[in-house]
Parts: C-alpha cells; sequence; structure tokens
C-alpha cells in the first residue's frame, strides 16, 4: 500500500507572543492511496487546519508535508498553485460555487484553469455531472439546486480534472442526514481508487462507516489511527 | 477564464449596473462638461477663425485679446505694407455699437468694417444664406448673421430689405449669412470699414487691426516677425491670436474655475462610487476568489480577471455616457444658444484616458485584497 500524503512532526502556529496559538502540534500521519480517511474530532481540534497544510492553502510552521511524492512545503508559491491545480481535488463545506455559472460550467473550473478551451471543458464536466445523477441540471445555476445537488456539483468540480488527492472539508455538514449519506455513498462510489487518495475531514459521526481509515484528532495532535472495512453501497 | 471573470461580474446585476452607471455618469459630466467649456472658449475667438482670407493679425503690442483693442492709425497699414513679404495689408475695424430695428427691440452688436476694396474678414460665399458678400458695396449696407437677425426681428422669416437704425444712421440688411457663434450673443455685422466707423462714431483712429496675407515663399511667422521688427506693432497668425485670446479668458475669468469644480466632483464621484462599488464586489465574492486560489487559479490569473472586469465595466459605461453625450451635443448643436458646442473627439480621448485610471485605481484596492487573501479561507465554514 503506497502512502499519498506523509505528515512529519508538523507543527502550525497562529499568532505571536501572548496571542499564539498552537493548532498543530507535531502531526505525524500517513494517508493511502485507494482509500477513504477521515479527519475526525470535536470542533477546534485542528482537523481544518492539518487539512489545509496537506491541501498546501496553509503553510506549516515546523516539520515536513509530502503529498504525492512532492515535499509541499518547500515548493515555492507558483509551483505549489500548479501542484494543486494538477494534483488535488477540492470539495468545500459552504460548497463555495460561483453563483453566476452553470452546474456544468462550475464543475468545469478546474479545466478552464488549466487553460483548456471553454467548450471542451464544459462537455467534460456535463459528463461527469450526468455520471453523478445531475445530467438534467448541468445548466441550473446553483441558487436553483438543493444543497445535496450543490455538494454533486463541488464533487463533479473536485473531480473533473482526474486528481490524484481528493480533500473534502465537512462535506456532509450543511447537509440534512438522509442528503449527507448519499452524498458520501456518491463520494465513495466515485472519488476513492486504488490511484488516488481522499481525505475527509468530518465531525458527523453519522457517515463515520464510510471511511477505511479514521484519524482521530484532539488539542492538535493526531490520537490515534484506526483501519475499519468501509460501508459498502449499491 | 475570462468567461468565469465576465460572468462573476455580470452575475451580480445590481452591482454591475452601478458601476456601469458610475462610469457612464463620470464619462456624460466630463465630456459635456469639458466640451462646454472647449467650445465656450472657442467662442472667444469666433471672429478670429471667421476671418479666413488672411493669414496674419496685426495689432498694437499692448493687445491682450480680441475684443478689447487700442486703434491703430492709418500710417501703421502703411508701414505694415512697406514691410518685405507682405503679400497685402488691409484694414480691419472692430466694434461694439447699438442696433436698433424699427419697432424699437435693439441689441448690442459685434461691428466688423472690413477693407472697402477687397472686402477681405467677410462670410466666405458658402455661408452666405440671403444675399452676397459684393452686396456690401451698396451705400448703407450691412450683413448680418442669422442668429442676430432672428434677435433683431424676432419671429420674423429671413428676409433682405430690413431696416436698422445705427448711430443715428438708417441701415439696409443686404446680406444674411452663418457665423460662427460669438462668446456673448450679440448679433455680427459686417459693413465696409468706411461705413462702419461712421456707424459708430467715436475716437479718431478707428483702426483696430490690419489684416496681411505673406507673399508666396514667405512664411506666416517670418512675417510676423518681419512685421514686429519693422513696424513695432505685434503680428501674429489667426490661430495664435486665437489662443492668445483663450488664454486670457481662462486667466482672466471664473469660468476655467467653474467647470475644473465640476469636472472634478465628475471624477472623484466617478472614482468613489466605481472604486466602493468594485471593492464590495470583490469582498462579497471573497470566498469565491479563494476557492479559484485553492484550485489552482493563480494570482497572476486573478489580478487579469478583475482587470479584464474592470475595464469591462469601463468600456461599457464610457461607451453610454458618450453615447448620452453624443445626444445631449446633437440636440444642442440645433438650437441657436448652445450652437458651436460640440462634442470633441480630444474630449472623448481625454476622458477615455481618465475613465482608465479611474478604473484602474478602482480596481487596485480589490487586487491587492485578492493577492494577499489565504486560501484556506475556504476552509473556515
Amino acid at each position: 500500500m503506497s502512502v499519498a500524503v506523509e505528515c512529519r512532526s508538523v507543527q502550525k502556529d497562529f499568532g505571536r507572543g501572548d496571542t499564539r496559538v498552537q493548532a498543530l502540534r507535531g502531526i505525524d500521519l500517513q494517508v493511502p492511496f485507494g482509500q477513504l480517511t477521515m479527519l475526525v474530532g470535536p470542533s477546534g481540534c485542528g482537523k481544518t487546519t492539518l487539512l489545509s497544510v496537506i491541501a498546501g492553502v496553509l503553510n506549516a510552521t515546523n516539520g515536513e508535508v509530502e503529498v504525492l511524492g512532492e515535499r509541499i512545503d518547500s515548493l515555492s508559491d507558483e509551483r505549489l498553485v500548479e501542484f494543486r491545480r494538477k494534483n488535488l481535488g477540492f470539495v468545500f463545506q459552504q460548497f463555495n460555487l460561483l453563483p453566476a455559472l452553470t452546474a456544468a460550467e462550475n464543475a468545469a473550473i478546474p479545466l478552464l484553469a488549466a487553460g483548456l478551451p471553454r467548450k471542451s471543458s464544459v462537455e467534460r464536466a456535463t459528463e461527469l455531472l450526468a455520471q453523478l445523477g445531475m445530467g438534467d441540471r448541468a445548466h441550473a445555476y446553483p441558487a436553483q439546486l438543493s444543497g445535496g445537488q450543490q455538494q454533486r456539483i463541488a464533487f463533479a468540480r473536485a473531480l473533473v480534472h482526474e486528481p490524484r488527492l481528493l480533500v473534502c472539508d465537512e462535506p456532509t455538514s450543511a447537509l440534512d442526514a438522509e442528503t449527507g449519506h448519499q452524498v458520501m455513498e456518491l463520494l465513495t462510489a466515485h472519488a476513492v481508487r486504488s490511484d488516488r487518495a481522499t481525505i475527509v475531514v468530518t465531525h458527523d459521526n453519522r457517515v463515520f462507516s464510510f471511511a477505511d481509515r479514521i484519524a482521530r484528532m484532539e488539542d492538535g495532535h493526531i490520537t490515534g489511527v484506526s483501519s475499519q472495512p468501509r460501508e459498502v453501497t449499491n | 477564464m475570462t468567461y468565469v471573470a465576465i460572468r462573476m461580474l455580470t452575475g451580480d446585476r445590481a452591482k454591475y449596473i452601478g458601476l456601469i452607471f458610475a462610469i457612464a455618469f463620470s464619462t456624460f459630466l466630463l465630456e459635456n462638461q469639458s466640451s462646454i467649456f472647449a467650445g465656450i472658449m472657442k467662442r472667444t475667438t469666433s471672429q478670429i477663425l471667421d476671418v479666413t482670407d488672411a493669414d496674419v493679425w496685426v495689432m498694437d503690442k499692448k493687445t491682450l485679446y480680441v475684443d478689447e483693442v487700442k486703434a491703430l492709425t492709418e500710417n501703421d497699414l502703411y508701414r505694415v505694407r512697406s514691410v518685405p513679404g507682405v503679400l497685402w495689408a488691409v484694414r480691419l475695424f472692430k466694434a461694439q455699437p447699438r442696433a436698433k430695428a424699427l419697432d424699437g427691440t435693439f441689441r448690442v452688436v459685434i461691428m466688423m468694417g472690413l477693407d472697402d476694396s477687397s472686402l477681405v474678414g467677410a462670410p466666405s460665399k458658402n455661408k452666405m444664406i440671403l444675399g452676397s458678400v459684393a452686396d456690401l458695396r451698396q451705400p448703407d449696407s450691412v450683413i448680418i448673421d442669422r442668429v442676430g437677425f432672428q434677435f433683431l426681428f424676432p419671429g420674423q422669416p429671413l428676409d433682405l430689405g430690413k431696416t436698422l437704425e445705427l448711430n443715428d444712421h438708417l441701415v439696409h440688411v443686404v446680406g444674411i449669412a452663418e457665423t460662427s457663434a460669438p462668446f456673448a450673443t450679440f448679433p455680427i455685422m459686417f459693413s465696409r470699414y468706411s461705413q462702419a466707423i461712421k456707424f459708430v462714431g467715436g475716437e479718431r483712429d478707428q483702426l483696430s487691426f490690419v489684416l496681411a496675407k505673406p507673399r508666396p515663399g514667405v512664411s506666416i511667422r517670418d512675417l510676423c516677425d518681419r512685421i514686429g521688427r519693422d513696424t513695432n506693432l505685434r503680428a501674429v497668425s489667426g490661430p495664435s491670436f486665437a489662443w492668445q485670446t483663450v488664454f486670457y479668458y481662462v486667466k482672466n475669468t471664473g469660468i476655467p474655475v467653474n467647470f475644473g469644480i465640476t469636472i472634478g466632483i465628475a471624477l472623484v464621484v466617478g472614482a468613489v462610487i466605481a472604486g466602493q462599488t468594485f471593492y464590495i464586489f470583490t469582498i462579497e465574492n471573497l470566498k469565491q476568489f479563494g476557492a479559484l486560489k485553492a484550485i489552482g487559479v493563480t494570482n497572476k490569473r486573478l489580478v487579469r480577471m478583475i482587470v479584464l472586469q474592470a475595464l469591462t465595466v469601463a468600456a461599457i459605461g464610457y461607451s453610454i455616457g458618450s453615447g448620452i453625450a453624443k445626444v445631449f451635443f446633437s440636440i444642442t448643436l440645433h438650437n441657436d444658444p448652445t450652437r458651436g458646442l460640440v462634442l470633441l473627439w480630444q474630449n472623448m480621448a481625454g476622458v477615455a484616458v481618465a475613465m482608465f485610471v479611474v478604473v484602474l485605481l478602482a480596481s487596485f484596492l480589490s487586487i491587492r485584497r485578492v493577492l494577499v487573501l489565504e486560501p484556506a479561507i475556504v476552509f473556515r465554514g
């Protein structure tokens, strides 16, 4: 089992002096390919900060972060942006869809950012939306869609460019239980592959059963990592 | 990402329209005020620019502008004629007598007394609406401008043969011409020099200007230098005299201050409204920009997107503002009191540059905000 992400003694501080807050206090973590790894823990334990560091959108104060064989903590800003564009897919808690773009256009953004033509990008995104059961809503705007539908578009946006690492921040917290369950089914069915690692940050214990591995965090530390058989979906 | 930038911009209709309105409003106000200012300044030079058959204006050395002249002597005219390089030099008289119609209507008029034999300085043939310049050779005859005719004979159709009283002389209208609008609303009259000085009366010396033409091969500038050197008078080209007159009004009246304040306010209001709206637009889209950053859109590309958004609203706002200004001036062009006020391409170009700077300034704060934005913001619920 090869490792997609490896964190070694990762620390992250916010502020300085008296106002300094230690969000991550020496994290050691390995995230393997082909599995869905969940970072779980109470609010404020540092899981979103760790996800941000792994995703290369936040710099660690100390420690080493190796993602897909690349030490991202030593990459220049320019190369880091390029690295994220090519290798990472993002799913955000609040979806962060552009309200002025249709579902297909939103899903096509990573391809547009890579410089691909709009027509072919939107076509590819539309195909993916169809696979995610959103084929008939490809031309709808986010405001015309339910929370679950918007999260599916966010999935499509995260997967459209075939990233090798998928990072999801609380993907079900803005959804009701049933929709959250459906979203997780969709995620495991379409995102988890042998050549891709998936990290999901959540404190929603109703979806823990979808994880292959669960890393529990508390107060900036990993308190334990456990493996489990993932819930099988039809 | 060009498409994404434009869709982001147009997606928020209220702010999009607000931005365009701010730019259009500023553009209209700037083009309107600067063109009216230029038009009014041009009006101060109407009597100079309407003389198309002479190249050089000779006057007393202390003359500041066209409306305030010290009379020259007949001897001055002969001295100018004797300057090498002068093809011809003729008299021009300019004064402001009062003209009275037989029904008692009266107006102060601008009387232009033209050289008796050559009639240099008369309206050109294509400017004559009724009659001909040659009719000025009749005794007690004047040519009047169209708008001036309507002032002195209100409600009456343009017609020749009308009678006016000038300094106890009855004169007959033998021609009606289109002239450039004067600075004040005075009617403009043309007569022969020998008659014009009778219509005005007053001082012993009446010669306002000498109009001269250089011989072939002699430049206007050379001739002006020679006249100045040989006669101790001042000789300038028509355009130079026009600019001198404009600068006199700019320097000695409140007109530029008045227009300058309006233009300044238009610029500030345009910049502030556009800047504020654009900044709010960016702030409200900060999470979206953050998401784009996280996904892998470079800062360079985000800056290009914002500049594109700014230039788009600038181009649309400028076009709408210029369109309104164009309509405004096409209406005023056909209105006698505002005739001659036109939208100048120079003003349009200047305003385009000003609006370009305004939107770049407006987008500067937004660009700065996005550049310092941590993409991790998207992970904060």
